[in-house]
């Protein structure tokens, strides 16, 4: 420890976690990066081992990995950080008045908090023969030594339970080359998780594979050989089967022994708030053994979510709560891809859309409700599986995207990855993403050695997935399979950043309802855990405090990226790119001239033309770009910008022999009344003259087409990693209405929209329904929209000759020497 | 070994900002936070050689304006999991004006 750091005075807090599983560490690791020093901690394990994964005791089982392998935390984590362990010692008794833990063999601990992460025990079919050897069931080591001795020695193994658990023993079993049969009670397998069909493809392909199966079979009696050890199973109808061992799978139920014999409010599980905090205050629990609204989660992404939570109170920051999680479900039986989320049944209210290929092994249902996915369940091809679930998770509107929506994401417009590898059959030298050239080789081995869980790991580690995000569920697939479970679960609201625990939608209603003027006004009000935030929330704050109090919020240029400080584009050498604006595409041969002549005078080496019409001179120095801003005596292009950059045109009727409006003049009247235009993301429009739509307005944020008639406007177009047709928002008859829906729909998006949501996204998530009632019923609120956006625009300057002309931020552009 | 050299006034750099400093070929970025703290570090980034006196300051780390490595400013180098260091310098504050130890 730094000595030279302050430290609390007095001893410190004493803090005893009973259970030593990954909801419980995974606590006390969320802990120590918050409150290093707050606490004595001491642990007590029943098993005798560290830390380690549960989710991959099938692999384990099935022999496609070691005990090491799955280790999480080895002895050495615990007394690195000072961490007082005792494993194999069962804790039989809490004395809450001393605040007191006892073991079974005497051992105690004093505690100020005690945190219960005790777990669960499998659940044990009370028929007779459940004690006799060979009987076990599948939740710990102890569970996978004794199967794999059993599958040396014996032939016969019976599973109980065709769950997500049983089905992975009865696969490892097998692949450990036993004779498998599984029993259920049920009609077919993982009701739970599965429909009948999905059902009937998965029992197909694990017959294919040599699993034998009894459906709707009750287990009567487990009956002795002559060894002593279990022979055969019986059932109630009379049948008979061989078994030289059974594994129970038949559930598992909180273990809240412990609790209730201290006096703890139990019911099924240890009841707990939204803090993770039991009805004694000074005892948190979390885990399987609690129970949170009425719910104890068996799945680790919501556990990992409470373990989030309990630390933070437990550190006394006492910020965040658990709300509950959606969960979603795949099988880890190596060959089988299966995937269920949410409500995958339906009903009244629901409808469904399938896909069935009996032939193909590929089944797919979808069950929407009011326009959004509440469930689903697919069998064969999962690729798209952690994309239904985020639109699921998230609530998403997806009335537009229906027709498409059983055909994935990669039809649904998202060209950045067109991929369609799954991610267990790609090679080690397979590129993962794209943007960052991450193989997916560099992905599992980030996930085993630096022991990662979450999506957002796999990011900091390793960069996929960090930058345009396509390659996302491919990320989360090779998580699911080289970690085990799901992790893809994240709290339903997103907060901004890990600054602050507040989505972007409630720092921007603070900032209106309680007129926050200045970033350190917002942090402080919002109770930011930083400073002074970070690169990722200071530019969102720095535009919402703009948009919203125009005129009065000042903006913070050190707040800004780079590019909007200098008003260029910074490139990979450090030098910039100044592309200045031509209204419409149009320029004149003044204009080129001193183009040409800044070309030449500052030794620019690259003078390339832009998609958006127009030129972009690259590889100026910084120093020289107020003089080439003067000296080119045009407008900002904003290229640099979350801003309105273009706007493209055709020549329409003033020219061409098919045009039907003055598409040019269209084009520069719009890009001059929204020039200086700030927004969440870069802003793109375009105008065609004529349905031959030379100006290509479908990929545009907001795109005209003149008709003979009047105007087509068409809002949320995309061209770039997300490439999405532009939607037809209205027609109209003059240019002034032109203006005004334009202005009214790119205004709405500027206040509603988060920070770095192109307008697709913004379309996405509210629904083109909801607009269109902003836009084209609410004529008073249209115009009120539009002239919110006229008055921001009043305020601002062009940046360039306020920098070129009125020596603005000198210190930007001078380099000091020594 | 030490040899200060006279950089600028504190004001000549906005909190949470930076400026080059040029010494024969080398950049410097030198920073100051909302203190008036004042770090320097080469300005390269060590992963792929952004100016990382471009880049957003917060706290005591400064994010680079390429790809988004943080750094600290105190040390130079990446924060985990990223890694690899810029070279740092000394400085110091001597009524209002800054002083760099290039040595």
């Amino acid at each position: 420890m730094d000595m030279s750091e302050p430290m609390d005075k007095g001893p410190k807090m004493k803090l005893v976690m009973v259970g030593n599983g990954m909801a419980g560490v995974r606590t006390l690791e969320e802990l120590l990066k918050l409150a290093p020093d707050l606490y004595d901690i001491t642990v007590f394990g029943a098993e005798p081992h560290p830390n380690y994964n549960r989710i991959l005791l099938s692999p384990v089982l099935a022999g496609e990995q070691t005990v090491n392998d799955i280790v999480l935390n080895p002895l050495d984590w615990y007394s690195d950080n000072h961490i007082t362990l005792h494993v194999g010692k069962k804790v039989v008794k809490i004395d809450r008045n001393a605040r007191a833990v006892e073991t079974e063999d005497g051992t105690s601990a004093e505690y100020d908090r005690l945190l219960l992460a005790t777990g669960s025990n499998p659940f044990i079919l009370p028929v007779p023969g459940s004690d006799l050897e060979g009987v076990i069931s599948f939740r710990d080591i102890a569970d996978v030594d004794a199967m794999v001795q059993a599958s040396s020695k014996y032939r016969h193994a019976v599973v109980i339970g065709g769950g997500l658990l049983g089905l992975e023993a009865a696969n490892g079993l097998m692949k450990r080359g036993m004779d498998v049969t599984v029993v259920h009670i049920g009609p077919w397998l993982m009701e739970r998780q599965l429909d009948e069909p999905a059902a009937r493809l998965l029992q197909k392909s694990l017959e294919a594979k040599g699993m034998k199966f009894l459906l709707q079979k009750q287990t009567a009696e487990l009956v002795k050989g002559a060894s002593g050890r279990v022979s055969e199973i019986k059932f109630k109808d009379g049948d008979i089967a061989p078994a030289d061992l059974v594994v129970m799978a038949v559930g598992i139920r909180p273990n809240t022994e412990l609790a209730e014999s201290s006096g703890l409010h139990c019911n099924r599980g240890i009841v707990v708030n939204d803090t993770m905090q039991t009805f004694d205050p000074r005892i948190y629990s979390i885990g399987e053994c609690a129970a949170h609204r009425g719910i104890a989660y068996g799945l680790v992404a919501p556990l990992f979510e409470q373990a989030k939570v309990c630390a933070n109170h437990l550190a006394h920051y006492g910020i965040g709560r658990y709300e509950g999680s959606v969960t979603s479900t795949k099988l880890k039986v190596t060959g089988i891809d299966l995937f269920s989320a949410g409500d995958f049944v339906g009903g009244e209210g629901t409808e469904s859309i399938l896909y069935s290929d009996p032939i193909g092994g590929v089944y797919k249902k979808l069950v929407i409700k009011d326009n959004k996915l509440v469930g689903g369940v697919m069998y064969g091809d999962t690729v798209d599986g952690s994309w239904y679930f985020s639109l699921l998770r998230d609530g998403k509107n997806v009335s537009e995207l229906r027709d498409h929506l059983m055909f994935g994401q990669d039809h649904c417009g998202n060209l950045g990855h067109g991929g369609i590898n799954k991610a267990a059959t790609m090679t080690d030298d397979m590129e993962v993403c794209g943007c960052n050239g991450v193989c997916k080789g560099d992905i599992v081995k980030a996930i085993r050695e630096k022991g990662l869980f979450t999506l957002e790991d796999v990011r900091k580690h390793t960069k996929a997935s960090s930058s345009c995000g396509s390659c996302t569920g491919l990320v989360e697939q090779i998580l699911a399979v080289t970690a085990g479970g799901d992790y893809s679960a994240t709290p339903k609201t997103k907060s901004m950043c890990g600054c602050t625990d507040h989505p972007h939608e409630e720092v921007r209603a603070a900032i209106k309802q309680n007129k926050l003027l200045s970033i350190p006004q917002v942090m402080e009000f919002m109770e930011w855990r930083t400073p002074n935030g970070c690169a990722s929330c200071r530019p969102a704050l720095n535009y919402y405090l703009l948009s919203t109090w125009p005129g009065e919020a000042e903006d913070d240029p050190q707040s800004r990226f780079i590019n909007e400080r200098a008003h260029a584009n910074i490139q990979k050498d450090g030098t910039y790119s100044v592309i200045p604006r031509m209204w419409g595409g149009n320029t004149t041969p003044s204009e080129l001239r001193r183009i040409a002549t800044v070309a030449e005078k500052y030794n620019i080496p690259t003078v390339h033309v832009t998609g958006g019409q127009r030129i972009d001179l690259l590889g100026v120095k910084k120093e020289d770009l107020p003089k080439v801003w003067a000296d080119l005596d045009m407008p900002s292009g904003h290229a640099y910008g979350k801003a309105l950059r273009t706007v493209k045109t055709c020549v329409g009727s003033e020219w061409c022999r098919f045009g039907t409006q003055n598409s040019t003049q269209m084009g520069i009247d719009l890009e001059k009344a929204f020039f200086k235009m700030w927004a969440p993301h870069k802003v793109k429009l375009a105008v065609s003259g004529c349905p031959r739509n030379c100006a290509e307005v479908a990929i545009k944020d907001v795109g005209i087409i003149g008709v003979d008639s009047g105007w087509e406007i068409y809002v949320a177009g995309n061209g770039g990693i997300k490439t999405e047709v532009a939607q037809f928002l209205v027609k109209v008859k003059t240019d002034q209405e032109v203006m005004e829906y334009s202005g009214a729909f790119l205004q709405l998006y500027r206040e509603e929209a988060r920070y770095l949501d192109r307008t697709v996204h913004y379309v996405e998530r509210v629904g083109l329904d909801y607009v269109k009632k902003k836009i084209l019923d609410d004529h008073e609120g249209r115009r009120a929209l539009y002239e919110r956006l006229i008055f921001s625009l009043s305020v601002e300057r062009d940046p360039w000759v306020e920098r070129a002309k009125e020596g603005k931020l000198k210190h930007e552009f001078e380099a000091l020497t020594v | 070994m030490s040899s200060w050299l006279k950089v600028c006034s504190l004001e000549e750099i906005p909190p949470l900002g930076a400026r080059v400093v040029r010494h024969g070929d080398i950049d410097i970025a030198v920073f100051r936070t909302t203190d008036d703290e004042v770090f320097a570090v080469k300005d390269r980034c060590p992963h792929k050689g952004g100016p990382l006196s471009q880049g957003i300051v917060h706290g005591k780390s400064v994010t680079c304006p390429l790809h988004g490595w943080n750094l600290e400013l105190a040390t130079g180098c990446a924060t985990a999991p990223d890694e690899g260091c810029a070279q740092k310098y000394e400085t110091k504050l001597e009524s209002g004006v800054i002083h760099l130890n290039l040595a």
